[in-house]
Order: C-alpha cells, then structure tokens, then sequence
C-alpha cells in the first residue's frame, strides 16, 4: 500500500506541474481583481480583447465585490485591482498593499424600483427617495456584501439620517450577492435597488423595474485601477500589470472605454485627466 | 412555461452552432471533474477496501467520519482549499490558485469521502461472504482484496460515477478556487451562475440542459463499460 500511496502523489505532483507550467511561462498574462458591475455590465468582454492587441497582455478577469476583491489583493492572489470605492482604496494603498491608484472612469449609480412606484420616489433626489422608502417601509434590496454599490449605498442612507444597520425593519433585505443577483431578487419581488447604470442597462430579466431616480450628484460612481505593490508581495507581475495599467490611462485606453455602448448608450465615462477623481 | 421553451430552443442552437466558447467551457467542465474523480477514485477506493477488510484501530472512526463527509458543503472545501493555496498561505508558493488545477483539487477532496463511503458500504459485505474463502487458500489481505475488487467491479462504477455527478454538479468550491475566468477557468456550473445574475436566464438554462445531458452520457458510458464489465 505504501508504494501505492507514494506513486499516487508523485503522479498528483506531475498532474500539478503539467497544469502550472502554462501559467509561469506566461509572464504576460495578469490577474486582476474586479467588480460584479464591470463583468455583468459587459465592459471587459468588450476591452480585454482589445488590451490583448495593443499591449499583448493576457487579462484574466476575477469578478468580486469591491471588497472581496481588495481582500484577494490584500494575500497577494492578483496583480492588479480594479474597482469602485475610493475611501476603501485609499485605505488599501495606505496600508501599503497598492502602489499608486489611477483613477480611469465613472459611471453613475441609479436607484431602480417597480414602474407603478408604490412608495412615490419618482421626480424626488435621492435623498428624499430613501427617507420615503423607510417611511413607507417599502421593500429594498441590499447587496449587502460590502462591495463598491454596498458602500455607495450605505453612505447615501447614512446621508439620509437613517440607520440601516440599526433600523430596519424586514422591508430592508440584504441579499449578501453581485449586482445582477439584487436586480434578479428586486425584479422577483418588486423591490427597491440601488444599482450601477452599466449593469442595468447590461440587464436582462427586468420584470416591472424601471429607473426611478437618476442625475444626482451623490450618484457619482467612480472606478480606479491600482498595482499591487511588488514590495509585499514579490509574485506580483507588475512590468505585464503596469502595462494594463499605463494602457487603462492613456489616450488610447481611455477612447476605447468611451467606446463600449450598449444600444447606444455609453456606460462608461473615462476621466483618467481629473486628478482629482 | 416560456422561458423553459425558450430555453430549450436556445441550448439547441448553441449545440447546433457548436460556438467555440461553449466547446471550450464543455471541455474543462469535463476534464476538471473527469480528473477530479479519477483522483478521488485512486485515493479513496484502496481506502475504502481497506476499512471493508482490515482490523484496525480508529476503523469504525474513520467509517463514520467518511459517511458524516459525505455532505461536505463544497463552498467550505472550496475556502479552505483557497486559504492553503493563497500567495499568503501554506502552499502559496506552488501558485496555482485561480488555475484548473486548484478546481481539481478541490473537487478531488469533496469527492474521496464519497468513494470512500460507497467502496465500503459496498464491499463489507461481500467480503463478510467471500472473504474466508478468498483468504483459505493463504493468499495475502492484498491478493483478496484485489480479487475482492473485481467481484465487487460494478459498485466500483458506481463509486466513481457518485464522485463524478458530485464534483460536474458543484459549484461553491470551483468558484472560489477557479475564480470563473473566462476562457481559463469558467466552467458549465460557474457560467450558468453568471449568466444568471446577468438576467439571461434562458441562456442560464439552456446550459443547464447541456449540463444534465453531458452528465447523463457520462453516466450511460460508465454503465455499459459496467456492463462489460460483468460479461
């Protein structure tokens, strides 16, 4: 038995190599860290291919919530993140995890509910709209999983005097899932959602939804791209990553994003040039 | 009953059309787990023989830990599996995290107490009938056992065919572990996920149906290779 045993985990080791070695011959293919919103809403299938030929970097998308996908940065496990809460990486690169943040483009959050509007938002900022959700104890959907649409959200009813956390009542439903499964859940159940445009428009099992209310500007949703920093983690494919990254920033890079329309629409704003984004 | 119509219409078509991205999510749904429950099946059924015929302390122990793991949830195989291989874990340094091979891995573990369980439920009581016999003519535990396997070679089938539905049906463990990149480690039940929280349910389903059909040609080989076996 023993000899069974110990060719059994040579032949594991090998089985491993054989499916590794494709990986490390490959210095330039990434992986980078990302959010629900920019897969659901179609953006990378619609840039990587483009990436692929004008860099020659190979982008592996990992699609997370923003946090999560932090946290996969955090151990190392990527080489770049690319993602939508500013407070939350400007606390990754000062923890030392990030090397430099560029910021690349916005979009904007809207808030999405039945199309008869039974709480009666419609017309109201966005503000007002989550004081009357609470006050008509209509149902919400949450994300609930600490991505960048959760934090938006969180702050904007913290904007409203209310305390979810503390609060809520059972109209209040965290869901602890993507973008797309709070829209699947609030179209089955004719709720309330805070969601990213790009992901709506991307939708498609829309039920009775409809957007309520758009154009504030406390919707403003910005996307910035970061190196994880070589220094923690030495695995780190920073030439490939930096170049995804210059790339993302540049000219170019930025009029492709401004490309990406779903029936018309652009999704994506690039604003790499506003320092202050 | 739209949408399963709709459905059923659009997984014809993506056969039909034999789209090159399908072909490829088909081929690693099918390798990974393929692997995966050869490796479960390599590992678990000597040890499953070995519970059905040897003597030893902690065997009833580990019987009943192989049958309570039999419902190993697969997102907790599939967490711990990601903090071992994790750049910041113990076999980090192997970097195969986000790879094939971290899913076979994965599958491979949720599978062995399957196989384990089942080579044992399944050959307890065959040697509790042949077992003297087969060891009267002064024939070593090694030699029986083997000749065991044989008598028993169609619930051998079955055990692997168990570890296989498990690990092409799970989804909580390859996610992690895989990541669901797309053209890299995207498989059936990741991409039916996907395509779910995108609102494509009709494609979500479509792939479903490819999925159960795949399984079930699995399923029909392994059992006429049972057959033939048997004759």
């Amino acid at each position: 038995m023993g000899r069974w045993f110990s060719a059994i985990a040579a032949g594991i080791a090998v089985l491993l190599r054989l499916l590794c070695a494709p990986v490390s011959a490959q210095d330039q293919t990434i992986i980078v860290a990302s959010t629900t919103s920019t897969q659901d809403s179609g953006l990378f299938d619609y840039l990587l291919p483009i990436v692929r030929d004008k860099t020659g970097v190979d982008v592996k998308v990992l699609a997370q919530g923003t946090g999560q996908a932090l946290d996969t940065a955090r151990r190392g496990d990527v080489d770049v993140v690319f993602v939508h809460a500013k407070s939350a990486e400007e606390k990754f690169l000062a923890e030392g995890f990030g090397v430099k943040r560029y910021p690349v483009m916005y979009n904007d959050f809207v808030l999405i509910g039945p199309k008869n509007d039974p709480a009666g938002i419609r017309g109201l900022d966005v503000i007002a709209s989550l004081q009357t959700i609470e006050k008509q104890a209509a149902p919400f959907i949450s994300r609930g999983d600490r991505s960048g649409t959760h934090i938006a959200e969180l702050a904007l009813w913290k904007d409203a005097g209310i305390d979810v956390t503390k609060d809520r009542g059972s109209w209040y439903k965290e869901i602890g899932q993507g973008m797309g499964a709070a829209l699947n859940v609030a179209s089955a159940s004719n709720a309330y959602v805070l969601a990213d445009r790009g992901t709506w428009l991307a939708f498609k099992n829309r039920g009775d939804l409809a957007i309520l209310v758009e154009g504030d500007k406390r919707l403003f949703n910005q996307y910035g791209v970061m190196l994880v920093n070589p220094a923690k983690h030495p695995t780190v494919r920073k030439e490939a990553g930096q170049r995804f990254i210059d790339w993302l920033v540049s000219p170019e890079g930025q009029k492709a994003i401004a490309g990406y329309k779903i029936g018309g629409q652009q999704l994506f704003y690039p604003n790499a040039n506003d320092p202050g984004a | 009953m739209n949408d399963f119509t709709q459905a059923i219409q659009l997984a014809a078509t993506l056969i039909g059309r034999f789209d090159p991205e399908l072909r490829g999510i088909i081929a690693l749904s099918l390798g990974v787990s393929l692997t995966a429950s050869a490796l479960a099946f390599i590992i678990g059924s000597p040890l499953g023989l070995a519970l059905a015929i040897g003597r030893f302390p902690g065997r009833q122990a580990l019987i009943v830990t192989a049958n309570a793991l039999l419902g190993l949830p697969p997102v907790v195989v599939g967490l711990g599996v990601y903090l071992l291989l994790s750049r910041s874990g113990p076999l980090g340094s192997l970097g195969i995290l986000f790879t094939p091979a971290a899913m076979i891995l994965a599958q491979a573990i949720l599978g062995i107490p399957i196989v384990v369980a089942l080579v044992h439920r399944m050959t307890v009581d065959l040697w509790a009938t042949y077992g003297e016999a087969l060891l009267v003519d002064g024939a070593s535990h090694i030699r029986a056992a083997a000749s065991l396997m044989n008598i028993g070679r169609e619930g051998l089938v079955v055990a692997f065919l168990a570890a296989f539905g498990r690990a092409i049906a799970e989804v909580g463990a390859i996610l992690i572990v895989g990541g669901n990149i797309r053209g890299y480690t995207r498989t059936m039940t990741t991409a039916i996920a996907l395509e779910t929280s995108k609102g494509e349910l009709s494609l979500a389903l479509a792939l479903g149906i490819i999925l159960i059909a795949l399984s079930m040609t699995v399923s029909a080989f392994s059992h006429m290779f049972g057959r033939t076996l048997r004759h």
